[in-house]
């Protein structure tokens, strides 16, 4: 009995081999015939067959490994043709049988294969620039203006530059708290640049990039970080938690992840009111491990939501390298799990991100689909001002991230090359930014920090009466006992 | 299940001397406003008739309350339901014909929850609301309570007006962080740039052997978060009112129903109304003592009214309605009349509405005070599955007699 079993899996083994090869040599004759690019570079440089197209030419994704193939469903013309090339082969016993269950046709295999972890090869990360700062992809394939490039750049320096300068701010005690974006500044300005400013920012706290480019401005920068009254937070956030209504930047808010459901939910009423906009919102590798993010991605492919998930896959969660938070191939991978189209792309690479993004974009509103992109970086500065990374990382592992694998540089190289900036102009533009922001952070220095009345607004539209009553009794004390208290916090 | 008749509000009272209805429903008073709000729309205030005058109708309608403890076949006063004007329906149908109303009003109110859709809500509030209003006005969500709460805020913050449904309040805890951290805190740390009139509600309390977990009082884990206000709903014309007031308030509202409460008959007005989300009930006034209460307890309380009177009591009883913030105002006005305070609620006895409301009656009304005050609660115990036991949990009438024999003695 076993014996004859044995045998004919055998049969049904050689059989899937017969297939196999035949499927792969189709889909390979298939894909020949498809003239993108791209798509043969891939050929050539793989030994398995390439993840199959769409008719829409988005990946599917449809691996094919061993003997196995996983069907990507309906959506999946080889996968028709496959069943096709079945049919025609002589065979025992009727091979394909499949069975309509709640959530969709399934066929059937007598093959117990377990689909492993990962696959030996990792998900292709999506370059345009090299390390070099050159093209490799054809000059005429990617355009972009130099106003747009240049733009790009001098907020990019901006950027950096003004990270410097508050870290040493802090460092001086002049603030009490502040957060780098050192070696991220291609994935926060590339990604603001691609969108526009109707589309809502979800961020975590390593995108001030954003704001910057949609136009806060280095005075509100310091005012908020200062926390005086004209801070638009009015002073009730710790440093770097910035927020702009106008700008469509919603506050940071310190629990990580949080914001990737809120940014589902912004998505949703954009769906509502049909509006030609979606939402993005930002996380780190650390906040993919979180329950928000599993559920916020489930519901945005249930919802049909336009909301692009950007993950800073920086490789640190304070000081959890990625293999203590997660197993399998990094996040991108996650997407397919919630049937969401997925694209891993060169975080220090700024026209990559900045492609990516554009059409992320513009899939999210047309097709009404979210979008994940996992961006892989290096988180190039420590976590925060209290934090010293060198304490659980190699000292040169970050230099030469900081500094051979810069986002800037990179970028500087390519737009230098098309005649488009020099060191001189470098040059003015930092020293530039470097006295507007000392001009900023000695004027917010100096304004008065919001009063004491201030703190109970806000908490609701109208002050309720034990707020009034709370109000009241600290007024009061506080004018009874003013030597107690400092005396340039109005009250 | 349970009926009650109840003669409530300007409507049904006022009406039989019908001279005055006008002038009633025009009239809100901005006096009793406790945040100094003003309000658009028609007021009804809590009991209908104007508090100051004490005017006799009052004492006339008290007659009229038959009241029931919980669900269980009662006598129903069978007198002229007929000829009333207005129109009778359960709690449930109640909530949903404020949030049909709201959703009528306002093409931004929407509705997300486990199974609001074409289920129709696990207790039938958005019952037939998807098939008027389409799936994405009333949204089925997978189970994440955390993440549809965010959801929700996220909405929220973008300009909708969404209503979160739990499918009991017990597995909002889960969504905790987000109501805590980010509901309650974006509009106060974004400088007020961003507000969140979003509604969260849901069926808690103890109900018929849920078992412990389904069993939860979230109100005493919800009461310190600074940013919410949190409103518990007993009656179909209180749980229409307050339905809508929390649509249309800016602020986060947590609006409690009780899973024992769903099936209460009332006639309510056919008239819009809507209510102040800040003001307690006045539900039995009195001379004696004031009896404090909310949600389901109401209920245990006339009950043991009934026999109070019987013994020759007077007690006064409100309903709180607003559990944040307390309506000091009603509650102190009675301390100051009756000089006796007993607390009858649901939560545990550690940490509840009740211990809350304790220290506040204690800081403001200690003079007027001729008793400590007693606060009848649940013991700290995880709600038993046995019948027997849950009953033993929840507090019952013939404790609430004894509570009020003992206090004024």
């Amino acid at each position: 009995m076993a014996a004859s079993y044995l045998s004919k899996s055998n049969k049904i083994i050689i059989n899937n081999i017969k297939l196999s090869k035949f499927y792969m040599f189709r889909s390979l004759n298939h894909t020949s015939s498809v003239t993108d690019s791209v798509f043969s570079r891939r050929l050539i440089h793989s030994t398995t067959p390439p993840p199959l197209l769409n008719h829409a030419g988005i990946e599917t994704g449809t691996f094919y490994r061993g003997f196995e193939s996983v069907s990507g469903g309906r959506r999946s013309h080889t996968a028709t043709s496959f069943s096709e090339e079945i049919d025609q082969l002589p065979v025992e016993a009727p091979l394909q049988q499949e069975l309509n269950f709640p959530g969709g046709k399934v066929k059937f295999t007598p093959k117990r294969m377990f689909t492993p972890g990962s696959n030996e090869e990792r998900t292709n990360c999506y370059r345009v620039l090299n390390e070099n700062g050159e093209l490799i992809v054809d000059n005429d394939s990617f355009k972009m203006s130099k106003e747009l490039a240049v733009r790009m750049y001098t907020d990019m320096v901006t950027l950096q530059v003004m990270d410097t300068i508050f870290y040493e701010a802090q460092r001086q005690g002049r603030i009490s708290f502040y957060l780098t974006t050192i070696g991220e500044e291609a994935i926060n300005i590339a990604s603001a640049a691609a969108l526009k400013n109707i589309d809502f920012v979800f961020p975590q706290y390593r995108e001030p990039g954003v704001l910057l480019w949609r136009g806060f401005t280095l005075q509100e920068f310091a005012n908020q970080l200062f926390g005086n009254k004209y801070d638009q937070g009015k002073g009730r956030q710790m440093p770097i938690h910035y927020g702009s209504k106008k700008l469509n930047y919603i506050t940071v808010s310190s629990t990580v992840a949080t914001q990737i459901p809120q940014a589902v939910g912004a998505a949703y009423s954009m769906k509502m009111e049909k509006k030609d906009s979606c939402a993005i919102t930002y996380f780190g590798d650390g906040g993919s491990s979180t329950g928000d993010f599993h559920a916020g991605l489930n519901f945005a492919a249930v919802m049909e939501a336009p909301v692009i998930f950007f993950c800073r896959n920086n490789g640190w969660a304070i000081s959890t390298p990625i293999s203590d938070q997660l197993r399998g191939d990094g996040v991108v991978v996650r997407g397919k799990a919630y049937g969401i189209p997925s694209i891993r792309v060169d975080g220090n690479d700024a026209l990559a991100i900045y492609s990516a993004v554009y059409e992320a974009r513009k899939m999210a509103i047309e097709k009404q689909t979210p979008v994940l992109i996992e961006a892989l970086t290096y988180r190039a500065g420590h976590h925060s001002t209290s934090d010293d990374s060198t304490k659980y990382r190699p000292a040169d592992e970050i230099e030469w991230w900081r500094d051979d694998q810069s986002p800037v540089k990179r970028f500087k190289k390519w737009i230098e090359s098309n005649g488009w900036w020099s060191d001189q102009v470098e040059m003015e533009h930092r020293s530039s930014i470097r006295k507007q922001l000392s001009q900023a952070i000695q004027a917010a220095e100096r304004v008065e920090k919001p009063p004491v009345a201030d703190m109970f607004n806000d908490v609701y539209d109208v002050p309720p009466k034990n707020l009034n009553e709370q109000q009241d009794l600290l007024t009061k004390h506080i004018k009874k006992h003013a030597q107690e208290y400092p005396s340039n916090v109005a009250v | 299940m349970a009926s009650i008749f109840q003669g409530i509000g300007a409507a049904t009272s006022s009406l039989s001397s019908s001279a005055s209805f006008e002038t009633k429903i025009l009239q809100f008073n901005s006096l009793r406003s406790v945040s100094g709000r003003k309000c658009g729309s028609v007021v009804m205030r809590a009991g209908g008739a104007n508090m100051d005058s004490g005017s006799n109708k009052i004492g006339g309608r008290a007659d009229q309350l038959v009241t029931n403890a919980v669900a269980t076949k009662a006598d129903t006063q069978a007198a002229s339901t007929a000829s009333k004007p207005g129109h009778e329906l359960l709690l449930f149908e109640a909530l949903r014909e404020g949030l049909e109303e709201e959703m009528e009003r306002d093409a931004l109110v929407c509705v997300m929850g486990e199974d609001v859709g074409h289920y129709g809500g696990s207790y039938k509030v958005t019952k037939g609301l998807a098939e008027k209003y389409s799936d994405l006005r009333v949204l089925d969500t997978p189970i994440a309570e955390n993440s549809f709460t965010g959801m929700g805020i996220g909405a929220a913050m973008t300009g909708l007006r969404p209503i979160i449904e739990g499918m009991n309040m017990g597995f909002l805890l889960l969504a905790f962080n987000q109501i805590s951290n980010n509901c309650g805190m974006l509009h106060y740390t974004s400088g007020g740039q961003f507000k969140i009139p979003i509604v969260i509600r849901g069926p808690g309390g103890v109900g018929r052997q849920l078992g412990a977990e389904h069993s939860q009082r979230l109100e005493s884990y919800f009461q310190s978060i600074p940013g919410i206000q949190m409103v518990a709903c007993s009656t179909p014309y209180n749980a229409k009112g307050l339905m809508k007031a929390a649509i249309r308030s800016d602020n986060p509202v947590i609006l409690f129903e009780h899973v024992l409460l769903y099936n209460l008959k009332e006639r309510i007005p056919d008239e819009e109304y809507v209510l102040n989300l800040e003001e307690a009930e006045m539900v039995r006034p009195g001379e004696h003592i004031t009896i404090l209460t909310y949600s389901r307890m109401r209920y245990h309380v006339m009950q043991a009214a009934k026999t109070l009177v019987n013994k020759g009591y007077d007690p006064e009883v409100i309903d709180i309605r607003s559990l944040k913030p307390f309506d000091l105002y009603t509650i102190g006005n009675s301390i100051k009349k009756t000089h006796r305070v007993l607390i009858v609620e649901e939560c545990m006895r550690t940490g509840g509405i009740g211990a809350s409301l304790t220290a506040a009656i204690t800081e403001n009304f200690h003079d007027y005070l001729d008793a400590p005050i007693m606060c009848l609660s649940s013991q700290d115990v995880p709600t038993p599955y046995a019948g027997t036991l849950e009953e033993w949990t929840v507090v019952q009438p013939p404790q609430i007699v004894a509570a009020v024999e003992q206090l004024c003695r």
